[in-house]
């Protein structure tokens, strides 16, 4: 269900190509919008333990893994465009040295490409495996998702020109997501003494 | 190019201002002592445009389309979205209209526009517009030399800056209602490259009237420069002795400079300038210097560290 849901944007994107309607800077368009997709649906997996929490639905836990492993998905397709269709390798061979530099010397370009290289290994070791295999280290690992969470609203923050306020949006509610973490235990919600010793039933990508 | 000879002699801003102005004075001896008939002859700088002067040429630089012209717009006065302007600027009236011309002017006067529009007989001029964000594009305008217009009100030799100013009206402009830039939009030009005839005042495109998106009723393009160098919907034309604020230099000093050239070799701090998209090109292409206007406007800087006056 979650899946197709978050599919939907794609879907919307090819068709929007396949029927001009991108507008005059096409290429642009589509890196902007996996773009979108990407943060929305990595504070979508932020959100989800703070849900459980507030509204006592243990449950939900379960996509948890699903919506991380969706926005790595839309990360890796924005990284894809902007690499291969809007700086044009490798067709350009000397496009690698531009991207090179940007990566070097443009912040923005500089954190969303650490925050894509930090969600590797979490996608990598998002599997039932890996959580049994690293057991405590595991939870630990995927901490990491609130430095790329970070970096990736830095990211739009230094990308847009002007005081924009969408990317202040985002990262208003990012702030939010990790408040609701420091906050103490509620009633209803499991109290860390409930919770079983090992990540396991969670799997997923978020580890708190 | 008849244009370049005066500059061959200066080689600083100075001097070829000087320059300027004294022959201004010598035309106008010219003229006391030999008559009116004699000065078509006599004033050829700034010359008459040539139709095609400046143009891209060749196969590379074919016009982008009417619809991708004014769909595809930064005009954060209408929105911040490219296709804001589009689609939020159908309440904007720019009739009736009226423009300021004031300062370090010996005839200050306020011009209607279509008094302008029929004192300024507009000429096609396709240029090449680089965006200071990697885009470009290259555009039919219909205007005519901003210099034109200056000569008419007769700068004051203490005159050294020229400063714009867009119309601000919140009502019909809903970007005007966010603080995501200080209203209303400022831009401003040394007096020597206002006075350059490549620089236009537009009011249309493609054979039609400036739509609003696009900055209507009437707008400044300076080719060799930056797109935001171009500030739109115009009001007042200021001649000023020191150099004047211009918008986004005010909200990102370290971003955007005064002068704003367009220059491969001085990347924004967020992005590099190397290279550009031409709309409706695949692949992106290099960034020339001055925007492929070097010929043309290079000896304005001569002597200039571009890195520091970026």
């Amino acid at each position: 269900m979650i899946v197709v849901a978050a599919l939907v944007p794609l879907a919307l994107i090819v068709r929007d190509a396949f029927t001009d309607r991108l507008g005059a800077n096409p290429i642009e368009a589509i890196t902007h919008r996996t773009g979108d997709w990407a943060i929305r649906l990595l504070l979508a997996t932020l959100a989800v333990s703070p849900l459980r929490r507030l509204t006592g639905w243990n449950g939900i836990i379960r996509y948890r893994r699903t919506l991380g492993l969706l926005a790595f998905s839309y990360i890796c397709l924005h990284f894809l465009i902007y690499l291969v269709i809007d700086q044009g390798f490798p067709i350009q061979g000397f496009a690698l040295q531009y991207v090179i530099e940007d990566i070097a010397k443009r912040p923005y370009i500089t954190v969303g490409f650490t925050a894509f290289l930090l969600l590797i290994p979490l996608a990598w070791t998002s599997t039932k495996g890996w959580i049994r295999r690293l057991g405590k280290k595991w939870k630990a690992l995927h901490q990491l998702i609130y430095v790329a969470a970070a970096l990736g609203v830095l990211h739009y923050l230094w990308l847009v020109k002007g005081d924009r306020p969408t990317p202040v949006y985002y990262a208003l509610v990012l702030v939010a997501l990790l408040a609701l973490r420091a906050l103490p235990q509620s009633r209803g919600a499991p109290r860390a003494g409930d919770r079983p010793p090992s990540p396991l039933p969670e799997r997923a990508l978020d580890p708190s | 190019m008849r244009i370049k000879r005066p500059y061959d002699i200066s080689s600083s801003e100075i001097t070829s201002e000087r320059l300027y102005w004294n022959r201004r004075q010598f035309i106008g001896t010219a003229g006391a002592v030999a008559g009116a008939a004699l000065l078509p002859g006599l004033a050829p700088w700034p010359p008459l445009h040539v139709r095609g002067e400046g143009e891209p040429r060749g196969e590379d630089d074919k016009p982008n389309s009417y619809e991708d012209i004014t769909t595809y717009n930064n005009y954060y006065e209408f929105g911040p979205d490219k296709r804001d302007p589009s689609r939020l600027s159908g309440r904007f009236r720019p009739r009736p209209w009226s423009i300021v011309v004031e300062g370090e002017v010996k005839k200050p006067r306020t011009f209607d526009i279509d008094d302008i529009l029929q004192r300024y007989p507009a000429e096609e001029r396709i240029y090449r517009l680089r965006c200071v964000e990697g885009w470009s594009m290259v555009i039919p305008w219909n205007g005519f030399p901003l210099s034109k217009l200056l000569d008419d009100v007769e700068p004051t030799s203490q005159a050294k800056f020229v400063a714009f100013t867009t119309v601000y009206r919140p009502s019909e402009m809903p970007g005007q209602n966010t603080s995501i830039l200080p209203w209303p939009y400022v831009e401003g030009l040394r007096l020597d490259e206002a006075m350059h005839p490549l620089t236009i005042l537009v009011t249309g495109l493609y054979g039609k009237p400036l739509p609003n998106q696009d900055g209507a009723p009437i707008r400044l393009v300076v080719p060799w420069k930056y797109g935001f160098k171009g500030i739109k919907s115009i009001v007042t034309i200021r001649l000023t002795r020191t150099q004047p604020p211009t918008t986004w230099s005010l909200a990102a000093p370290n971003e955007y400079g005064f002068y704003a050239n367009v220059n491969p070799t001085v990347d924004h701090p967020r992005w590099s300038q190397k290279r550009e998209r031409r709309l409706g090109e695949f692949f992106r292409r290099p960034t020339l210097m001055f925007n492929g206007y070097a010929e043309q406007v290079a000896s304005l800087y001569a002597g200039m560290d571009l890195r520091v006056n970026f």
